[in-house]
């Protein structure tokens, strides 16, 4: 188990204050100065050399996404935008980042905003999110009336911070979304090229970051590379967030090392398995767009993004779904489905008509009401999904199916044939081809 | 992609019209973002007129957004069908978002949406006595705290039917209700209190600076290995990766005040996308170099030679292409609203990101 003073997020439950004179205790805001004096390559050669890969789901490391800002400005303003839109299911990280250590986010903001050249923060936060709204402006006018950030701020260098709300969008959490949504615009993401470190906010140079990406990043440049790659393994370095939900004794959020087996993360935090670890079905290891891993291939798995990726699903935001044996796991997976039917903006037609049509058809096999020659149709059409969309909510819609069929046919053809066992008035429909 | 329209016209409002205090609001909203990037606004706009008008937000209002804004009402009308947050037909004075994704299903979402739909009906429709509507949305984000529902601005957590349901007589009776979880959790630790982050010193500040022994240990090393290459001759020690001076002017680059330019949209910077007519028309030189009309000519049926007219007085064309040139928008969008081109870079927004109050309190130490 993670040394609690290898915690960075020393305040993760809200035990604590989380206004400006206990967050300084606690350590944030200690020695910027000293830090940015350090120069803008330092900083960004210690966050590649820290091994951060980046906490929002795709796992790209911070250091180099920072180095890919253009050196000089070129006349345009350069902007860092946090997102905050954290809707992936399972995941309620940044939400206690905001509202329980805000400081370390707008700390985290201005070291970003130093290492690449911008001088305008705008943190993007979904919608639902009232009250972490409130409590970050809050520590946002902490910060101003300290001067520790604004025009003329204590550390000689000029940085804004802004609170944008969302409007409840999945989609806006998608980079280039979050760009459109910010400019005013329905969240639809772009086609890239031009990427957002060379056209992004309102045509200038951009960063999007993950919330917990950024906070972590003072803590980092002040312990050291060495400290943070020094937990982990090699290339999933660090502590991460994990959000354990679903049928577990104490559901709870907790900051660990990366490559913790699952097994000890949930017997150590989560007051173990509900039933006994015999009664485990399946994990959805990284909120709901990976594809599930059935129990005897999870129970023992390291959780990093390399392992989970070598067992075919991903650690995404590390939103650890528990499901037991009492799950109904194909209802489960079509509720996801409705999920990505609700949340797809409708831009590509792929994933505007191929997220209803796998939720019909898996509403269906839910309840067996289908034919077996119908899961291979299945699995075709997400194969058609997958890549062929602008952005990967396509591909999110169609992991977890994937998962489900990969892992759970047997389930599926179970009920498709208990349904056909028993007399029906209606006729078995098929899904249009 | 769900299906969001305007509630019917007999349930749309005369008018609308911002009350003082939130036109007021919603000018502090606009200076966040550059000049000429109002638009960005319209999130925060929408969001106060829906809260003006009872928790949704009708057409009038929407115009009304639009019309501050400067922006057409199709824009405005987009963005608001887009969020599903915005509800466009009339709410309860309570309105119950439920949770129903995954995480909150498994843990017993189910329950509480049969109890919702046995006390309330069908999701959508307001009570007779304007108290309570619900619907069943996508994660809320609490997932920790599974299963959960939105009452107007709060999270409940940790619910069941009986709690939930007697969470509504309270709400209804104008009890005060404890928001958050309603089984006595802080926020997402584990039921009962955590076993991490019990170490007293994380708190007291007494871990405060200690990190800095870090770089005094590495200058020490540094300044040893000087004096011993001094001794030695032999070649000076590396120079640390900070003083190269790229950092310091880069610094400096960036903190003047920016020269405008134009984007390179991912082309390689100060090089001409292509040497087109309609680019040499906007640099005021003949738009059709004179080799190539006479290239042209000779074949006898060029266009050059009918074209006459239009040759001599290229800067008066009106060419989607030389508009591009020139920076403008491309297709006839001169009747929408002032938007900068993409390749204007916007000044810095007049606010700064703390609220008024801080703002306030900082000029009154000013004048202090």
């Amino acid at each position: 188990m993670l040394a609690d003073q290898d915690r960075i997020f020393t305040n993760l439950y809200g035990l604590h204050s989380p206004g400006l004179d206990a967050a300084k205790k606690r350590g944030a805001w200690d020695g910027t100065k000293f830090l940015l004096e350090q120069g803008r390559d330092w900083i960004i050669e210690e966050m590649k050399a820290s091994g951060l890969r980046g906490r929002g789901g795709a796992g790209f490391p911070t250091g180099l996404k920072w180095s890919f800002m253009p050196k000089k400005s070129d006349g345009r303003p350069h902007y860092l935008v946090v997102n905050a839109d954290e809707s992936e299911p399972g995941t309620c990280k940044d939400r206690e980042i905001m509202r329980h250590d805000p400081h370390l986010l707008i700390e985290g903001c201005m070291l970003a905003c130093f290492a690449m050249g911008a001088h305008a923060c705008y943190v993007y936060i979904r919608g639902e999110y009232v009250a972490e709204k409130h409590a970050l402006q809050k520590a946002v006018d902490e910060a101003y009336e300290a001067r520790l950030v604004g025009q003329n701020n204590v550390h000689d260098y000029p940085f804004d911070i802004y609170v944008h709300h969302g409007a409840g969008a999945y989609i806006c959490g998608e980079e280039t979304a979050l760009i459109e949504s910010l400019e005013g615009k329905k969240g639809m993401p772009r086609l890239k090229p031009p990427f957002p470190a060379n056209m992004g906010l309102y045509g200038c140079p951009t960063t999007v970051n993950n919330v917990e990406s950024i906070a972590v990043a003072g803590t980092i440049l002040r312990r050291g590379a060495a400290w943070f790659a020094g937990l982990g393994g090699k290339n999933n370095t660090g502590t991460k967030l994990f959000c354990v939900s679903g049928h577990v004794n104490t559901p709870c959020n907790v900051e660990e090392e990366l490559g913790i087996t699952f097994r000890e993360l949930i017997d150590k935090h989560c007051g173990g398995m509900r039933g006994g670890w015999d009664n485990l079905l399946c994990s959805i290891p990284g909120g709901s767009s990976v594809p599930l891993v059935p129990a005897e291939q999870i129970i023992d798995a390291k959780m990093d993004f390399d392992t989970l990726r070598n067992l075919g699903s991903g650690l995404g935001t590390a939103a650890v779904i528990v499901l037991d044996k009492s799950t109904d796991i194909v209802g489960a997976i079509a509720r996801i489905s409705y999920f990505y039917k609700h949340e797809s903006c409708g831009q590509c037609t792929p994933c505007r008509e191929g997220t209803g049509w796998m939720w019909r058809v898996l509403t269906r096999m839910a309840e067996g009401r289908a034919q077996k020659r119908e899961i291979d149709m299945l699995f075709e059409v997400t194969k058609q999904i997958e890549g062929h969309t602008i952005c990967a909510l396509g591909d999110a819609a169609a992991w977890p199916i994937q998962g489900l069929i990969r892992h759970f046919r047997p389930e599926i053809e179970k009920r498709i044939d208990q349904y056909s066992a028993n007399p029906h008035s209606d006729p078995v429909p098929m899904a249009a081809e | 992609m769900a299906n969001r329209r305007l509630a019917p016209a007999s349930e749309q409002p005369e008018s609308f019209a911002f009350t003082p205090e939130n036109a007021e609001w919603a000018k502090h909203q606009i200076a966040k973002y550059p000049e000429g990037r109002q638009a960005s606004a319209v999130i925060p706009l929408l969001w106060k007129a829906q809260e003006q008008n009872g928790g949704w937000l009708p057409q009038k209002a929407i115009e009304a957004v639009a019309a501050e804004l400067g922006m057409p009402k199709i824009r405005v009308l987009e963005v608001a069908t887009f969020y599903t947050m915005f509800a466009l037909e009339p709410v309860g004075r309570f309105w119950i978002q439920l949770c129903g994704t995954v995480p909150c299903d498994s843990c017993g979402a189910r329950e509480l949406k049969g109890m919702l739909e046995k006390r309330l009906g069908p999701p959508g429709h307001v009570l007779p006595d304007g108290n309570f509507s619900w619907l069943e949305v996508e994660c809320l984000g609490a997932c920790c705290n599974a299963p959960m529902v939105q009452i107007n601005q709060d999270y409940y957590e940790d619910l069941t039917p009986e709690s939930l349901s007697q969470l509504m007589d309270d709400l209804a009776a104008g009890r005060p209700v404890k928001i958050g979880s309603q089984t006595g959790r802080t926020s997402s630790e584990p039921q009962g209190g955590a076993n991490t982050l019990t170490d007293e010193t994380l708190f007291d500040g007494s871990r405060v600076g200690a990190w800095r022994k870090r770089f005094e240990q590495a200058k020490e090393a540094e300044g040893a290995d000087a004096s011993k290459a001094d001794a030695s001759k032999a070649d000076a020690p590396k120079a640390p990766v900070a003083k190269t001076g790229e950092a310091e002017s880069a610094t400096q680059q960036a903190a003047t005040a920016p020269r405008p330019a134009k984007p390179d949209a991912g082309r390689p910077v100060e090089r001409k996308a292509s040497d087109a007519p309609a680019q040499r028309a906007a640099d005021g030189e003949e738009p059709v170099k004179p080799e190539d009309r006479a290239d042209a000519a000779e074949r006898g049926q060029s266009i050059a030679k009918h074209g006459g007219a239009r040759q001599g007085d290229a800067d008066a064309l009106d060419s989607p292409a030389k508009r591009v040139a020139e920076g403008e928008p491309a297709a006839g969008e001169e009747s929408r609203q002032e938007v900068p081109g993409r390749d204007i870079p916007p000044p810095p927004p007049e606010a700064s990101g703390a609220s008024e109050a801080v703002e306030e309190k900082l000029d009154s130490e000013k004048k202090k």
